[in-house]
Protein backbone atom coordinates (compact mmCIF):
# COMPACT_ATOMS: atom_id res chain seq x y z
CA UNK A 1 0.00 0.00 0.00
CA UNK A 2 2.96 2.12 0.24
CA UNK A 3 2.35 5.47 -0.93
CA UNK A 4 4.52 8.62 -2.41
CA UNK A 5 4.71 12.22 -1.37
CA UNK A 6 3.51 12.70 -5.41
CA UNK A 7 0.51 10.63 -4.91
CA UNK A 8 -1.10 12.58 -2.06
CA UNK A 9 -0.05 16.07 -3.51
CA UNK A 10 -1.92 14.21 -6.70
CA UNK A 11 -5.31 14.09 -4.22
CA UNK A 12 -4.21 17.42 -2.47
CA UNK A 13 -4.97 18.98 -6.04
CA UNK A 14 -7.95 17.17 -6.47
CA UNK A 15 -9.03 18.41 -3.18
CA UNK A 16 -9.65 14.34 -2.16
CA UNK A 17 -6.75 14.33 0.45
CA UNK A 18 -8.38 12.32 3.44
CA UNK A 19 -6.45 14.37 6.22
CA UNK A 20 -6.77 14.15 10.37
CA UNK A 21 -4.87 15.68 13.18
CA UNK A 22 -2.73 13.61 15.00
CA UNK A 23 -5.54 13.66 18.37
CA UNK A 24 -8.33 12.92 16.16
CA UNK A 25 -6.13 9.34 14.46
CA UNK A 26 -5.66 8.13 17.74
CA UNK A 27 -9.76 7.59 16.97
CA UNK A 28 -9.74 6.82 13.80
CA UNK A 29 -6.89 3.89 13.77
CA UNK A 30 -8.72 2.45 17.20
CA UNK A 31 -11.99 1.97 14.94
CA UNK A 32 -10.57 0.74 11.59
CA UNK A 33 -6.84 -0.50 12.71
CA UNK A 34 -3.70 0.29 11.66
CA UNK A 35 -3.82 -1.51 7.71
CA UNK A 36 -7.22 -0.34 6.82
CA UNK A 37 -6.57 3.52 8.03
CA UNK A 38 -3.07 3.15 6.57
CA UNK A 39 -4.61 3.12 3.50
CA UNK A 40 -7.01 5.55 3.90
CA UNK A 41 -5.09 8.07 5.09
CA UNK A 42 -2.77 10.47 3.42
CA UNK A 43 -1.66 12.89 5.87
CA UNK A 44 -1.46 13.66 9.85
CA UNK A 45 -1.27 16.99 11.02
CA UNK A 46 0.55 18.08 14.09
CA UNK A 47 1.11 21.47 16.14
CA UNK A 48 2.75 22.87 18.90
CA UNK A 49 2.26 26.66 20.38
CA UNK A 50 5.07 27.08 23.06
CA UNK A 51 7.51 29.65 23.77
CA UNK A 52 10.87 29.28 21.70
CA UNK A 53 14.22 31.36 23.02
CA UNK A 54 16.31 30.16 19.75
CA UNK A 55 14.04 32.36 17.37
CA UNK A 56 14.86 35.15 15.33
CA UNK A 57 13.76 37.46 12.43
CA UNK A 58 16.55 38.74 9.48
CA UNK A 59 15.74 41.90 7.44
CA UNK A 60 16.76 44.24 5.08
CA UNK A 61 15.56 47.60 5.46
CA UNK A 62 16.89 48.89 1.78
CA UNK A 63 19.24 51.62 1.71
CA UNK A 64 18.61 55.35 2.51
CA UNK A 65 19.88 58.38 0.88
CA UNK A 66 23.00 59.14 1.74
CA UNK A 67 23.59 55.55 2.70
CA UNK A 68 24.64 54.01 5.49
CA UNK A 69 26.52 51.09 6.61
CA UNK A 70 24.91 49.52 9.83
CA UNK A 71 27.41 46.77 10.14
CA UNK A 72 29.53 47.41 12.86
CA UNK A 73 27.95 49.85 14.16
CA UNK A 74 24.92 49.86 16.49
CA UNK A 75 20.68 49.57 15.37
CA UNK A 76 17.90 49.54 17.59
CA UNK A 77 14.19 48.22 16.63
CA UNK A 78 11.95 49.81 19.62
CA UNK A 79 15.23 50.66 21.40
CA UNK A 80 15.80 46.37 21.37
CA UNK A 81 19.32 45.98 19.92
CA UNK A 82 19.45 44.16 16.91
CA UNK A 83 22.27 42.36 15.65
CA UNK A 84 24.51 44.36 12.54
CA UNK A 85 27.66 42.43 12.07
CA UNK A 86 26.39 41.67 8.41
CA UNK A 87 26.30 43.91 4.89
CA UNK A 88 24.98 47.21 5.11
CA UNK A 89 21.55 47.11 5.77
CA UNK A 90 20.96 43.53 6.96
CA UNK A 91 19.92 43.61 10.20
CA UNK A 92 19.16 40.00 12.67
CA UNK A 93 17.13 40.37 15.50
CA UNK A 94 16.93 37.70 18.50
CA UNK A 95 14.07 36.97 20.56
CA UNK A 96 15.93 37.19 23.90
CA UNK A 97 17.32 40.61 22.81
CA UNK A 98 16.81 42.99 25.63
CA UNK A 99 16.55 46.65 25.58
CA UNK A 100 20.31 48.46 26.39
CA UNK A 101 18.65 50.44 29.94
CA UNK A 102 16.36 47.47 30.57
CA UNK A 103 17.49 47.15 34.58
CA UNK A 104 17.12 42.90 33.73
CA UNK A 105 17.54 41.10 36.66
CA UNK A 106 19.41 43.98 39.37
CA UNK A 107 16.05 43.93 41.11
CA UNK A 108 14.80 40.14 41.39
CA UNK A 109 12.84 39.08 39.77
CA UNK A 110 12.94 41.71 36.40
CA UNK A 111 9.88 41.92 34.72
CA UNK A 112 11.29 41.84 31.14
CA UNK A 113 7.94 43.06 29.48
CA UNK A 114 9.44 43.81 26.36
CA UNK A 115 12.38 42.78 24.15
CA UNK A 116 13.33 41.17 20.62
CA UNK A 117 10.21 38.53 20.43
CA UNK A 118 8.11 41.68 21.13
CA UNK A 119 9.52 43.46 18.09
CA UNK A 120 8.77 40.44 16.19
CA UNK A 121 5.20 40.17 17.31
CA UNK A 122 4.58 44.06 16.46
CA UNK A 123 6.22 43.56 13.34
CA UNK A 124 4.18 40.76 12.15
CA UNK A 125 1.51 43.39 13.19
CA UNK A 126 1.84 45.76 10.78
CA UNK A 127 2.60 48.43 13.60
CA UNK A 128 5.56 50.37 12.54
CA UNK A 129 8.90 49.75 14.34
CA UNK A 130 11.32 52.59 15.57
CA UNK A 131 15.14 51.97 13.90
CA UNK A 132 17.80 54.17 15.56
CA UNK A 133 21.28 53.14 14.16
CA UNK A 134 25.01 54.66 14.50
CA UNK A 135 27.32 53.85 12.21
CA UNK A 136 31.63 55.12 11.97
CA UNK A 137 30.43 55.98 8.43
CA UNK A 138 32.72 55.02 5.43
CA UNK A 139 33.57 56.84 1.55
CA UNK A 140 30.79 54.83 0.11
CA UNK A 141 28.67 54.75 3.03
CA UNK A 142 28.99 58.29 5.04
CA UNK A 143 26.22 58.42 7.10
CA UNK A 144 26.88 57.86 10.76
CA UNK A 145 23.32 57.85 11.90
CA UNK A 146 19.91 56.75 11.02
CA UNK A 147 16.78 57.18 12.82
CA UNK A 148 13.29 56.49 11.21
CA UNK A 149 10.36 54.73 11.40
CA UNK A 150 10.28 51.36 9.76
CA UNK A 151 6.93 49.07 8.66
CA UNK A 152 7.43 45.26 7.07
CA UNK A 153 5.29 46.04 4.82
CA UNK A 154 8.09 48.41 3.35
CA UNK A 155 10.98 46.03 4.27
CA UNK A 156 12.66 44.11 1.03
CA UNK A 157 12.82 40.84 3.01
CA UNK A 158 11.76 39.89 6.48
CA UNK A 159 12.41 36.34 7.26
CA UNK A 160 11.57 34.55 10.96
CA UNK A 161 14.60 32.30 10.89
CA UNK A 162 14.69 30.37 14.33
CA UNK A 163 17.64 28.02 14.90
CA UNK A 164 15.67 25.23 17.91
CA UNK A 165 12.15 25.42 17.40
CA UNK A 166 9.76 22.64 18.25
CA UNK A 167 11.94 20.05 20.99
CA UNK A 168 10.82 16.68 20.87
CA UNK A 169 9.69 16.07 24.77
CA UNK A 170 11.02 18.44 27.07
CA UNK A 171 11.83 18.70 31.16
CA UNK A 172 9.48 18.80 33.68
CA UNK A 173 10.25 21.49 35.85
CA UNK A 174 10.11 21.57 39.44
CA UNK A 175 12.18 23.00 42.67
CA UNK A 176 13.41 21.25 45.38
CA UNK A 177 14.66 24.10 47.14
CA UNK A 178 12.72 26.24 49.96
CA UNK A 179 12.77 29.40 47.86
CA UNK A 180 10.63 30.20 44.94
CA UNK A 181 12.93 30.48 42.06
CA UNK A 182 12.18 32.41 38.01
CA UNK A 183 13.03 30.17 35.49
CA UNK A 184 12.46 29.74 31.76
CA UNK A 185 9.84 26.95 33.09
CA UNK A 186 8.24 29.97 34.58
CA UNK A 187 7.82 30.42 38.23
CA UNK A 188 8.91 27.60 40.41
CA UNK A 189 7.18 27.02 43.93
CA UNK A 190 9.48 25.48 46.88
CA UNK A 191 9.58 22.70 47.88
CA UNK A 192 7.81 21.23 45.08
CA UNK A 193 5.45 23.78 45.13
CA UNK A 194 4.33 22.98 41.25
CA UNK A 195 5.77 21.30 38.21
CA UNK A 196 5.48 22.78 34.74
CA UNK A 197 5.80 21.69 31.66
CA UNK A 198 6.10 22.64 27.96
CA UNK A 199 5.28 20.20 24.95
CA UNK A 200 1.66 20.01 23.25
CA UNK A 201 2.67 16.06 24.11
CA UNK A 202 0.39 13.77 22.06
CA UNK A 203 -0.34 16.69 19.06
CA UNK A 204 3.21 17.53 19.33
CA UNK A 205 5.51 17.53 15.77
CA UNK A 206 8.37 15.32 16.87
CA UNK A 207 7.05 12.62 18.89
CA UNK A 208 4.48 12.01 16.07
CA UNK A 209 7.79 11.11 14.06
CA UNK A 210 9.49 9.86 16.68
CA UNK A 211 12.80 8.69 14.24
CA UNK A 212 12.17 11.59 12.04
CA UNK A 213 11.20 8.72 8.55
CA UNK A 214 9.03 11.54 7.40
CA UNK A 215 10.32 15.28 8.38
CA UNK A 216 13.62 16.47 6.85
CA UNK A 217 15.05 19.59 4.97
CA UNK A 218 12.82 21.43 2.90
CA UNK A 219 9.16 19.57 4.76
CA UNK A 220 6.67 22.25 4.27
CA UNK A 221 4.95 23.60 7.55
CA UNK A 222 2.60 26.09 9.14
CA UNK A 223 4.81 28.29 10.94
CA UNK A 224 3.36 31.50 12.43
CA UNK A 225 0.44 31.46 11.22
CA UNK A 226 2.05 31.37 7.24
CA UNK A 227 3.84 28.95 5.83
CA UNK A 228 7.38 28.00 6.48
CA UNK A 229 10.21 25.23 6.05
CA UNK A 230 12.44 23.09 7.72
CA UNK A 231 16.01 24.48 7.21
CA UNK A 232 18.47 21.91 9.34
CA UNK A 233 18.30 20.01 12.28
CA UNK A 234 17.77 22.91 15.07
CA UNK A 235 20.79 23.33 17.48
CA UNK A 236 21.15 21.12 20.33
CA UNK A 237 19.74 17.90 18.27
CA UNK A 238 20.18 14.67 20.03
CA UNK A 239 18.53 11.97 18.71
CA UNK A 240 20.38 9.37 20.93
CA UNK A 241 18.25 10.36 24.72
CA UNK A 242 17.08 7.48 26.22
CA UNK A 243 13.32 6.16 24.81
CA UNK A 244 10.73 4.45 25.76
CA UNK A 245 9.63 1.18 24.03
CA UNK A 246 7.36 2.95 21.26
CA UNK A 247 10.40 4.96 20.33
CA UNK A 248 9.63 8.11 21.83
CA UNK A 249 12.25 10.17 23.64
CA UNK A 250 11.84 10.44 27.25
CA UNK A 251 13.68 14.43 27.50
CA UNK A 252 14.53 17.01 24.79
CA UNK A 253 15.84 14.85 22.03
CA UNK A 254 15.39 16.10 17.97
CA UNK A 255 14.71 20.25 17.48
CA UNK A 256 14.03 22.03 14.08
CA UNK A 257 15.62 24.85 12.37
CA UNK A 258 12.94 26.51 10.69
CA UNK A 259 12.58 29.62 8.35
CA UNK A 260 9.67 31.27 6.38
CA UNK A 261 8.78 35.04 5.28
CA UNK A 262 7.68 36.94 8.02
CA UNK A 263 5.42 38.87 5.83
CA UNK A 264 2.84 36.46 5.58
CA UNK A 265 2.01 35.20 9.59
CA UNK A 266 0.38 36.55 11.78
CA UNK A 267 0.36 38.32 15.37
CA UNK A 268 -1.56 35.16 16.82
CA UNK A 269 0.96 32.65 15.93
CA UNK A 270 3.48 34.89 17.18
CA UNK A 271 3.39 36.22 20.10
CA UNK A 272 6.46 38.41 22.43
CA UNK A 273 6.26 36.68 26.13
CA UNK A 274 8.17 37.07 29.02
CA UNK A 275 9.25 35.11 31.79
CA UNK A 276 9.92 36.73 34.73
CA UNK A 277 13.24 37.11 36.37
CA UNK A 278 14.23 35.13 33.17
CA UNK A 279 14.41 36.97 30.05
CA UNK A 280 12.19 38.05 27.03
CA UNK A 281 11.37 35.42 24.25
CA UNK A 282 8.91 34.49 21.56
CA UNK A 283 5.95 31.94 21.48
CA UNK A 284 5.98 30.26 18.23
CA UNK A 285 3.08 28.35 16.75
CA UNK A 286 4.27 25.43 13.88
CA UNK A 287 2.63 22.68 12.16
CA UNK A 288 3.90 20.05 10.82
CA UNK A 289 2.16 17.59 8.06
CA UNK A 290 3.54 14.04 8.51
CA UNK A 291 2.63 12.07 5.17
CA UNK A 292 1.45 8.54 5.57
CA UNK A 293 3.96 6.69 3.88
CA UNK A 294 3.38 3.64 5.54
CA UNK A 295 1.59 1.71 8.26
CA UNK A 296 4.69 2.29 10.16
CA UNK A 297 4.45 6.27 10.04
CA UNK A 298 0.77 5.90 10.60
CA UNK A 299 1.69 4.05 13.99
CA UNK A 300 3.77 6.58 15.36
CA UNK A 301 1.47 9.03 14.71
CA UNK A 302 -1.48 6.91 17.05
CA UNK A 303 0.88 8.00 19.95
CA UNK A 304 -1.12 8.88 23.42
CA UNK A 305 -0.14 11.22 26.08
CA UNK A 306 -0.04 8.18 28.62
CA UNK A 307 2.69 6.80 26.95
CA UNK A 308 4.94 9.73 26.40
CA UNK A 309 7.26 10.23 29.29
CA UNK A 310 8.86 12.78 30.48
CA UNK A 311 11.51 13.67 32.67
CA UNK A 312 10.97 15.73 36.14
CA UNK A 313 14.10 17.62 36.91
CA UNK A 314 15.12 19.75 39.86
CA UNK A 315 15.60 23.97 38.45
CA UNK A 316 17.06 24.96 42.00
CA UNK A 317 20.41 22.72 42.16
CA UNK A 318 20.61 19.88 39.85
CA UNK A 319 19.60 21.96 36.63
CA UNK A 320 21.33 25.14 37.15
CA UNK A 321 24.82 22.63 38.03
CA UNK A 322 24.14 20.68 34.96
CA UNK A 323 23.98 17.03 37.23
CA UNK A 324 21.85 14.30 35.52
CA UNK A 325 19.76 13.80 38.62
CA UNK A 326 16.48 13.24 37.58
CA UNK A 327 13.36 13.28 40.13
CA UNK A 328 11.56 11.09 38.59
CA UNK A 329 9.19 10.35 35.50
CA UNK A 330 5.58 10.99 34.71
CA UNK A 331 3.61 10.80 32.04
CA UNK A 332 2.12 13.87 29.90
CA UNK A 333 -1.83 12.22 30.94
CA UNK A 334 -0.55 12.47 34.49
CA UNK A 335 0.47 16.11 34.02
CA UNK A 336 -2.05 17.21 31.94
CA UNK A 337 -4.44 15.84 34.77
CA UNK A 338 -3.67 18.56 36.79
CA UNK A 339 -1.98 16.93 39.42
CA UNK A 340 1.50 14.59 39.90
CA UNK A 341 2.81 12.39 42.53
CA UNK A 342 6.27 13.08 43.39
CA UNK A 343 8.11 12.03 46.34
CA UNK A 344 5.07 11.25 48.28
CA UNK A 345 3.53 14.65 47.46
CA UNK A 346 1.09 15.72 45.52
CA UNK A 347 2.02 18.42 43.30
CA UNK A 348 -0.25 20.74 41.15
CA UNK A 349 0.86 21.14 37.47
CA UNK A 350 0.90 23.95 34.80
CA UNK A 351 1.82 23.45 31.06
CA UNK A 352 3.56 27.04 29.48
CA UNK A 353 2.84 25.76 26.00
CA UNK A 354 -1.30 26.49 24.67
CA UNK A 355 -2.79 23.08 24.16
CA UNK A 356 -5.67 24.62 22.57
CA UNK A 357 -3.69 27.27 20.01
CA UNK A 358 -1.54 23.99 18.99
CA UNK A 359 -4.74 21.97 18.00
CA UNK A 360 -5.71 25.21 16.36
CA UNK A 361 -2.82 24.75 14.59
CA UNK A 362 -3.12 21.23 13.54
CA UNK A 363 -6.68 21.87 12.49
CA UNK A 364 -5.59 24.98 10.19
CA UNK A 365 -2.93 23.09 8.30
CA UNK A 366 -5.74 20.15 8.10
CA UNK A 367 -7.96 22.68 5.99
CA UNK A 368 -4.98 23.97 4.16
CA UNK A 369 -4.22 20.58 2.99
CA UNK A 370 -8.23 19.24 2.57
CA UNK A 371 -8.84 22.16 0.83
CA UNK A 372 -5.81 22.04 -1.53
CA UNK A 373 -4.05 25.54 -0.56
CA UNK A 374 -0.91 23.15 0.63
CA UNK A 375 0.88 20.11 -1.04
CA UNK A 376 3.42 18.32 1.00
CA UNK A 377 7.32 18.67 -0.05
CA UNK A 378 10.12 15.83 0.31
CA UNK A 379 12.72 16.37 2.11
CA UNK A 380 15.89 16.55 0.47
CA UNK A 381 17.72 15.23 3.23
CA UNK A 382 16.98 13.81 6.62
CA UNK A 383 18.05 14.48 10.11
CA UNK A 384 20.02 12.43 11.98
CA UNK A 385 18.66 9.30 13.80
CA UNK A 386 20.01 7.67 16.52
CA UNK A 387 22.32 5.41 13.94
CA UNK A 388 24.34 8.48 13.89
CA UNK A 389 25.46 7.90 17.36
CA UNK A 390 25.27 12.20 17.75
CA UNK A 391 25.12 13.24 21.05
CA UNK A 392 24.35 17.06 22.97
CA UNK A 393 27.95 17.71 24.04
CA UNK A 394 28.23 20.03 27.37
CA UNK A 395 31.11 22.22 27.33
CA UNK A 396 34.33 21.00 28.85
CA UNK A 397 35.84 24.74 30.13
CA UNK A 398 39.59 24.79 29.04
CA UNK A 399 41.56 27.42 31.15
CA UNK A 400 43.35 30.48 28.97
CA UNK A 401 46.69 30.73 30.04
CA UNK A 402 47.74 34.07 30.57
CA UNK B 1 -27.85 39.28 51.31
CA UNK B 2 -24.87 41.10 50.64
CA UNK B 3 -21.41 39.99 49.62
CA UNK B 4 -18.95 42.76 49.29
CA UNK B 5 -14.97 43.13 48.93
CA UNK B 6 -14.19 46.54 50.92
CA UNK B 7 -10.87 48.30 51.77
CA UNK B 8 -10.16 49.95 55.18
CA UNK B 9 -7.37 52.41 56.27
CA UNK B 10 -7.21 52.67 59.75
CA UNK B 11 -5.21 55.84 60.79
CA UNK B 12 -2.04 55.77 63.28
CA UNK B 13 -4.20 56.13 66.32
CA UNK B 14 -6.36 53.05 65.33
CA UNK B 15 -3.62 50.80 64.44
CA UNK B 16 -3.57 48.98 67.86
CA UNK B 17 -7.19 48.68 68.68
CA UNK B 18 -9.05 45.47 67.96
CA UNK B 19 -11.54 47.08 65.45
CA UNK B 20 -12.33 43.80 63.25
CA UNK B 21 -12.93 41.91 66.21
CA UNK B 22 -15.99 44.02 67.57
CA UNK B 23 -17.21 44.45 63.98
CA UNK B 24 -17.85 40.44 64.02
CA UNK B 25 -18.61 39.97 67.41
CA UNK B 26 -21.26 42.87 67.48
CA UNK B 27 -22.73 42.10 63.85
CA UNK B 28 -24.00 38.78 62.62
CA UNK B 29 -21.20 38.93 59.79
CA UNK B 30 -19.18 36.70 58.18
CA UNK B 31 -15.33 37.68 57.13
CA UNK B 32 -11.90 37.17 55.58
CA UNK B 33 -8.96 39.16 55.41
CA UNK B 34 -8.03 38.98 51.63
CA UNK B 35 -5.36 41.15 52.49
CA UNK B 36 -3.64 43.49 55.68
CA UNK B 37 -0.34 44.95 56.03
CA UNK B 38 0.86 48.49 58.68
CA UNK B 39 2.34 51.23 56.13
CA UNK B 40 5.86 52.82 56.96
CA UNK B 41 3.70 55.68 58.21
CA UNK B 42 2.13 53.22 60.53
CA UNK B 43 -1.35 53.14 58.83
CA UNK B 44 -2.99 50.09 58.46
CA UNK B 45 -4.76 48.60 55.77
CA UNK B 46 -7.26 45.51 55.69
CA UNK B 47 -8.90 44.01 52.36
CA UNK B 48 -11.77 42.37 53.81
CA UNK B 49 -14.79 40.53 51.91
CA UNK B 50 -17.76 40.97 54.04
CA UNK B 51 -20.94 38.64 54.26
CA UNK B 52 -24.18 39.18 56.17
CA UNK B 53 -27.62 40.49 55.74
CA UNK B 54 -28.13 44.12 54.37
CA UNK B 55 -29.26 45.42 58.02
CA UNK B 56 -26.46 43.56 59.57
CA UNK B 57 -23.79 45.25 56.69
CA UNK B 58 -24.41 48.64 57.00
CA UNK B 59 -24.32 48.49 61.14
CA UNK B 60 -20.69 46.77 60.61
CA UNK B 61 -20.13 49.63 57.99
CA UNK B 62 -21.97 52.68 60.52
CA UNK B 63 -19.96 51.27 63.47
CA UNK B 64 -16.41 51.41 61.13
CA UNK B 65 -17.13 54.77 60.20
CA UNK B 66 -17.97 55.98 63.77
CA UNK B 67 -14.36 54.44 64.55
CA UNK B 68 -12.56 56.13 62.37
CA UNK B 69 -11.85 53.46 59.63
CA UNK B 70 -11.90 55.57 56.07
CA UNK B 71 -14.23 53.21 53.78
CA UNK B 72 -13.33 52.44 49.93
CA UNK B 73 -14.75 50.03 47.94
CA UNK B 74 -12.28 47.49 46.32
CA UNK B 75 -11.19 50.08 43.12
CA UNK B 76 -8.93 47.56 41.59
CA UNK B 77 -9.62 44.75 39.98
CA UNK B 78 -7.73 42.42 37.97
CA UNK B 79 -9.05 41.06 34.30
CA UNK B 80 -7.83 39.26 31.68
CA UNK B 81 -6.94 40.61 28.13
CA UNK B 82 -8.75 37.86 25.95
CA UNK B 83 -7.09 39.19 22.83
CA UNK B 84 -3.64 38.21 24.53
CA UNK B 85 -4.28 35.50 26.61
CA UNK B 86 -3.42 32.52 24.49
CA UNK B 87 -4.64 29.87 27.47
CA UNK B 88 -1.38 28.86 28.00
CA UNK B 89 -1.85 27.64 31.64
CA UNK B 90 0.96 29.23 33.49
CA UNK B 91 -1.47 30.85 35.82
CA UNK B 92 -3.04 28.02 37.46
CA UNK B 93 -0.57 26.91 39.92
CA UNK B 94 0.34 30.56 40.85
CA UNK B 95 -2.75 31.70 41.82
CA UNK B 96 -2.89 31.59 45.56
CA UNK B 97 -7.00 31.70 45.58
CA UNK B 98 -7.43 29.36 42.31
CA UNK B 99 -8.87 31.85 40.49
CA UNK B 100 -7.60 29.46 37.37
CA UNK B 101 -9.27 26.24 36.32
CA UNK B 102 -8.56 24.05 33.49
CA UNK B 103 -11.37 22.97 31.99
CA UNK B 104 -10.12 19.50 31.18
CA UNK B 105 -11.95 18.98 27.29
CA UNK B 106 -11.13 22.18 25.91
CA UNK B 107 -7.91 22.35 27.78
CA UNK B 108 -8.99 26.10 27.98
CA UNK B 109 -8.44 28.15 31.20
CA UNK B 110 -11.45 29.53 32.99
CA UNK B 111 -11.04 32.97 34.57
CA UNK B 112 -13.29 32.79 37.70
CA UNK B 113 -13.27 36.49 38.22
CA UNK B 114 -15.64 36.70 41.29
CA UNK B 115 -13.02 34.25 43.38
CA UNK B 116 -10.28 37.14 42.59
CA UNK B 117 -9.00 38.90 45.46
CA UNK B 118 -6.65 41.40 42.82
CA UNK B 119 -3.19 40.40 44.77
CA UNK B 120 -1.70 41.25 41.35
CA UNK B 121 0.30 37.98 41.39
CA UNK B 122 -0.56 36.60 37.89
CA UNK B 123 0.04 40.17 36.37
CA UNK B 124 3.92 39.71 35.79
CA UNK B 125 3.27 36.03 35.60
CA UNK B 126 1.50 35.68 32.97
CA UNK B 127 3.81 35.04 29.83
CA UNK B 128 2.17 36.98 27.26
CA UNK B 129 1.22 39.50 29.98
CA UNK B 130 -2.78 39.07 29.39
CA UNK B 131 -3.86 39.93 32.70
CA UNK B 132 -4.23 43.53 33.37
CA UNK B 133 -4.63 45.63 36.44
CA UNK B 134 -7.38 48.31 36.12
CA UNK B 135 -8.68 51.03 38.64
Amino acid sequence: MAKTIEEINQKIKKGEAVVFTAEEIIGVVKEKGLKEAAAEVDVVTTGTFGPMCSSGAYFNIGHSKPRIKLGGGRSYLNDVPAYTGLAAVDLFLGATATPDDDPRNKIHPGEFNYGGGHVIEELVAGKDVRLEATAYGTDCYPRKKLETWINIKDLNEAVLFNVRNAYQNYNVAVNLSNKTIYTYMGVLKPNLGNATYCSAGQLSPLLNDPYYKTIGIATKIFLGGGVGYVAWQGTQFNPTVARSENGVPKGGAGTLAVIGDLKQMSPRFLVGTSMLGYGPTLTVGIGVPIPILSEEILKYTTVTDDQIIGTVIDYSDAYPNRRNEPVGEVTYAQLKSGKITLQGKKVPTASLSSYPRAVEIANTLKDWIKTGKFELTQPVAYLPGPETGLTFKPLNERPIER
Amino acid sequence: MVDKKIVLHFPKRLVDRPIVSHLIKDHDLEFNILKASVTQDEEGLMVLELKGKQEEYDKGIAYLKEAGVIIESLSQNVIRNEERCTHCGACITICPVGVFELDTTTRQIKFQEKKCIACGICIKTCPPRAMELHF
